[in-house]
């Protein structure tokens, strides 16, 4: 059985996107509601951004809500308070804000190493989420920021509605899968490389002549860039941002859903959003203290599944 | 033009702040420079120990007593988590007592929900600490004074503690060379407990005297905790004197940013953060030994 699956998980490794492609074609028809399939591919995305900087580089960040929050806005507010006519602009006004947003801040929290940077980044989350909920003029405040416009696809020649739940299933299946081959292309080429040695030994790299500081500040740009498409297609699914997209709860999620996954793997980082989605889903029929239950069961990883579901699935190389 | 004895109420009130702060931040720093593990659940341990003294004094009656005792069983959950739980993670990444403290703080705070309910409780100060005390200056609250007091005297026993006793000696000796310390026979595990102990015991104490003041919620904690990471931040981590200086300075900085442009109060912390990170990236008082 074990033998079995880890041929077929090699396979999979070998064939990653069409993999990744094919098993998310029918996935929302596996899931108890078609819904639960687009939160999945988006918490999916931004553990994919995540696990970037944590599982290839080795650096912790508690602040990722901060970047997925930053793409929610900044596409919320090009859209419902700019009025930018397309889909495509309030798009890219989110990964714009997005990327702005970890350039700066990942050159404040790349000054101090090690667990300060985790400390470091969980504060400056907290500075967004609290010019947030103050700048209400701007981002709703309290309230959340409403109203956001679901505009049709337009590409050359054609005008695709988006406003049912398959439609823009596959809409955000195609903008992940890009992101998912985009993350591949990086870790593949050279400065994905030296990505690796970077999370392996600082040091090393550093003596090998790469500018390490340079690369993990790059490398904390992608990865913001790669949240904040996920918080702007999360606030095109819900037409609304509401302030706790900056909380550090959402940190927290993003940082269990890597794990429960798997970090430092390719599709871990969707394993485990589906994982801890469902899980969400079901535990909280049951009983309103289902963190209790998630917080447990991510303690128990930590302490005896460091690697994760996917990680342990498939042997992975390093135990983080 | 604010009138100068409204000022210095609210100085008195940073004061206030940051003793509450300094109270967290060294018990984080602490357990930082002999173990390397940052606590992100040291907030839940500071909630647990306002909702302990919620029960003790329900169930006693007397706030002395409940005061002495809170840090006690506060303490002693703390010794349980890093016995069970944190001491299985030695020799790991740095960052997975970090992941393990923060599922840990979630647990911990909804079960509070469970046991007392989502609606925060009262705390209430015994009458001889209600009213205001005459300043000469200015009125405040006699109970905000005693939580000073308190603050000071606890920093003092933790300094004669550390310096003056042969226990504190090792406390500091393991925090500058652990190898070293063990390879001269002292079993490093039985210390770990204690500045465990006696980090989370003072979390406790910081929770049940902040009651009375901000009531008690399960939240309460987590907000609190970012605070105290910016105060190692901003005063480095592992250097206690740092970690006092720099909670007492944000504590300045919350209180007269409320007086003067309290819609600021919540961000001026993160700016005199950044503005330190960018002076001197290691903090005030750099990352040098423990009682640098």
């Amino acid at each position: 059985m074990r033998v079995s699956l880890r041929s077929a998980a090699a396979w999979v490794a070998a064939h990653p996107i069409l993999c990744f492609v094919a098993f998310f074609a029918v996935f929302p028809f596996l899931v108890p509601y078609k819904a639960l399939a687009t939160q999945v591919l988006i918490f999916g995305l931004f553990a994919l951004g995540f696990n970037l900087l944590y599982g290839y580089t080795g650096l912790l960040s508690f602040g990722h809500a901060a970047y997925y929050g930053l793409g929610a806005y900044g596409t919320g507010i090009a859209l419902a308070k700019l009025q930018v006519g397309s889909l495509w602009g309030g798009l890219a006004a989110g990964l714009a804000l997005a990327g702005l947003g970890g350039a700066v801040i990942g050159f404040f929290c790349l000054r101090r190493r090690g667990i300060y940077f985790a400390m470091l980044t969980l504060a400056f989350a907290q500075l967004l989420y609290f010019i947030g909920f103050h700048l209400a003029e701007v981002t709703g405040g309290d309230d959340g920021l409403r109203g956001i416009p679901l505009h049709p696809l337009t590409l050359p020649g054609v005008s695709v509605p988006l406003d049912a739940v398959l439609p823009f299933y596959y809409f955000t299946l195609v903008l992940v899968a890009l992101a998912f081959a985009g993350l591949k292309r990086i870790l593949d080429s050279p400065f994905g490389t030296v990505l690796q040695a970077i999370r392996e030994n600082p040091a090393r790299a550093t003596a090998c002549g790469y500018d390490v500081n340079r690369v993990k500040w790059l490398s904390f740009v992608f990865s913001a860039v790669f949240c904040g498409l996920a918080g702007a297609l999360d606030a095109l699914r819900l037409s609304v941002v509401p302030i706790e997209s900056l909380f550090w709860t959402t940190s927290g999620q993003v940082v269990m859903m890597t794990l429960l996954g798997g970090a430092g793997t390719f599709f871990g980082p969707f394993v485990g959003a589906a994982t801890f989605l469902v899980l969400e889903d079901r535990l909280a029929v049951f009983t309103e203290s289902w963190p209790l239950v998630i917080g447990g069961i991510f303690v128990l990883f930590v302490l005896f599944l460091p690697r994760g579901i996917w990680g342990t699935l498939t042997g992975g190389l390093h135990g983080r | 033009m604010p009138d100068a004895s409204a000022l210095a109420a609210q100085v008195f009130t940073g004061l206030v702040i940051g003793g509450i702060l300094v109270l967290l931040a060294i018990g984080l720093s602490l357990i930082f420079g002999l173990m390397t593990v940052v606590n992100f659940a040291h907030g839940s341990f500071y909630m647990l120990g306002a909702y302990f003294g919620v029960f003790l004094l329900g169930l006693t009656g007397n706030f002395w007593l409940s005061l002495v005792l809170t840090p006690l069983m506060v303490g002693t959950i703390g010794v349980l988590v890093e016995r069970f739980l944190i001491r299985r993670l030695y020799g790991r990444s740095i960052d997975d007592p970090l992941l393990l403290t923060f599922a840990l703080s979630l647990v911990m705070v909804e079960t509070v929900r469970l046991v007392w309910g989502r609606i925060g409780l009262a705390l209430d100060p015994p009458r001889v600490l209600a009213g205001a005390a005459d300043l000469g200056f200015m009125y405040f609250p006699v109970y905000r004074l005693f939580v000073i007091a308190v603050t000071a005297a606890v920093l003092v026993g933790l300094w004669l503690f550390l310096h003056r006793t042969s226990v504190g000696l090792i406390i500091r000796a393991g925090s500058r060379d652990a190898l070293m310390t063990r390879a001269l026979g002292v079993d490093l595990g039985r210390i770990w407990l204690l500045v465990f102990a006696i980090g989370t015991g003072i979390a406790g104490l910081a929770g049940i005297l902040a009651g009375p003041m901000r009531g008690v919620y399960a939240e309460m904690g987590v907000t609190i905790v970012i605070e105290c990471f910016v105060v190692v931040v901003v005063g480095g981590m592992g250097s206690l004197l740092g970690a006092v200086l720099s909670g007492l300075l944000i504590g300045q900085v919350v209180g007269l940013t409320t007086f003067f442009a309290p819609k600021l109060a919540e961000i001026a912390v993160f700016i005199v953060m950044a503005v330190v990170l960018l002076v001197r990236p290691s903090g005030l008082f750099g990352e040098a030994g423990l009682m640098e």
